[in-house]
């Protein structure tokens, strides 16, 4: 009951912009994160705590590659497809990397029609994002099957660097393991929805459906996969462009 | 600015420009691969579309321009101490290549 009254004022109070208002929001005395439910706060922190587990992945990727003095194998080729009668430098990361940004297109749709409370169309958007990224787990077995197959372990490869392979697998290992943590996520969100977990009058209880009438935990997903979209950005220009 | 009511609602228009531009970034940055652009200046451009990409899925699509300062900073702030630890390491990484240079590719004798 009073969380509900300070809910509903939260959004009649003129709040403070600026340094001012970070100030005023920490020193409030209630929730510092104003105007965020406290499912997408929680959200934030955990991909906060996430980014520096990537980032000191390829941090340590960086302190390998820069101290070793056997050359690097070249990630242009090794990653090459042959299609159309010639080699053509990494195009399937390319192909995965369009594939992972329009899921975070159709995503960051299934959100906007999420709070439009247009159950049909969120569902259908959570599904495409979801099959898009099962489809690019799917592209990076192909891609460790085939650097298997070419000899490529975490201790050693035929190409350079035996660090090479260690980084490889861990650090696309566990993208890849996000990646279908957030496929079943989003699986499992896009049910609730199409059921209508998330109406306004439905006595439906379980995980992820904290609140009623409010469909804020598709927002909380998207930056989920959202995060998933960014860390690739990262992977793809360190490991593979660089 | 943001004393909406809870949930980022916006007009699709805005996500479907920056859909647009993080195909066109994707696509220069693979571009620097096609065109075997070497050096500094395949390093520059790759960070370059790399942060602008960053920058435009945490400002838009994760809705970072809409939230309070309160949230930005909390979640923005604290990755800047991974440049110290991307600085300490680099020249941890830098001393380790010299002392292997010098004592397995035939630099200074091991007595």
């Amino acid at each position: 009951m009073a969380e509900t009254d300070v809910e509903h004022s939260a959004a009649s109070i003129d709040r403070q912009d600026g340094i001012q208002g970070v100030i005023a929001d920490w020193a409030s005395d209630q929730r510092a994160f104003k105007g965020v439910p406290w499912g997408k706060a929680m959200m934030w922190i955990f991909l906060l705590s996430d980014t520096f587990i990537f980032s000191t992945f390829l941090i340590s990727y960086m302190t390998v590659r820069m101290s070793t003095p056997v050359p690097w194998p070249p990630s242009s080729e090794l990653f090459a497809l042959h299609m159309f009668g010639a080699n053509i430098p990494l195009i399937l990361i390319a192909i995965m990397t369009f594939i992972l940004i329009t899921s975070s297109g159709t995503m960051v749709l299934a959100v906007n029609y999420g709070y439009r409370l247009d159950r049909k169309k969120t569902t259908l958007l959570l599904v495409i994002t979801a099959i898009l990224g099962a489809s690019f787990v799917g592209m990076q077995a192909f891609e460790w099957t085939k650097l298997i197959h070419e000899g490529v372990r975490p201790w050693g490869n035929p190409f350079g660097a035996a660090q090479f392979g260690s980084t490889f697998f861990m650090i696309t290992g566990f993208h890849g393991a996000h990646v279908s943590i957030g496929v079943i996520f989003l699986l499992l969100v896009a049910r609730k929805v199409w059921r209508g977990d998330y109406e306004a009058n439905t006595e439906r209880r379980g995980f992820f459906t904290s609140h009623k009438g409010s469909y804020d935990i598709v927002e909380t997903t998207g930056l989920y996969w959202h995060f998933v979209d960014l860390v690739w950005v990262f992977i793809f220009a360190f490991f593979y462009l660089w | 600015m943001s004393t909406a009511a809870e949930g980022q609602q916006h007009p699709l228009g805005i996500y479907f420009k920056i859909w647009g531009l993080l195909f066109v970034l994707s696509t220069l940055s693979y571009m620097v691969d096609i065109l075997e652009i070497q050096g500094y200046l395949r390093w520059s451009l790759i960070i370059t579309f790399m942060l602008m990409k960053a920058g435009l899925i945490v400002a838009v699509f994760m809705h970072m321009v809409w939230e309070r300062l309160a949230i930005v900073y909390a979640i923005l702030l604290p990755p800047l101490a991974l440049m110290v630890l991307m600085a300490l390491m680099a020249i941890e990484a830098d001393y380790t290549h010299i002392t292997r240079l010098l004592y397995f590719f035939g630099g200074i004798p091991l007595k």
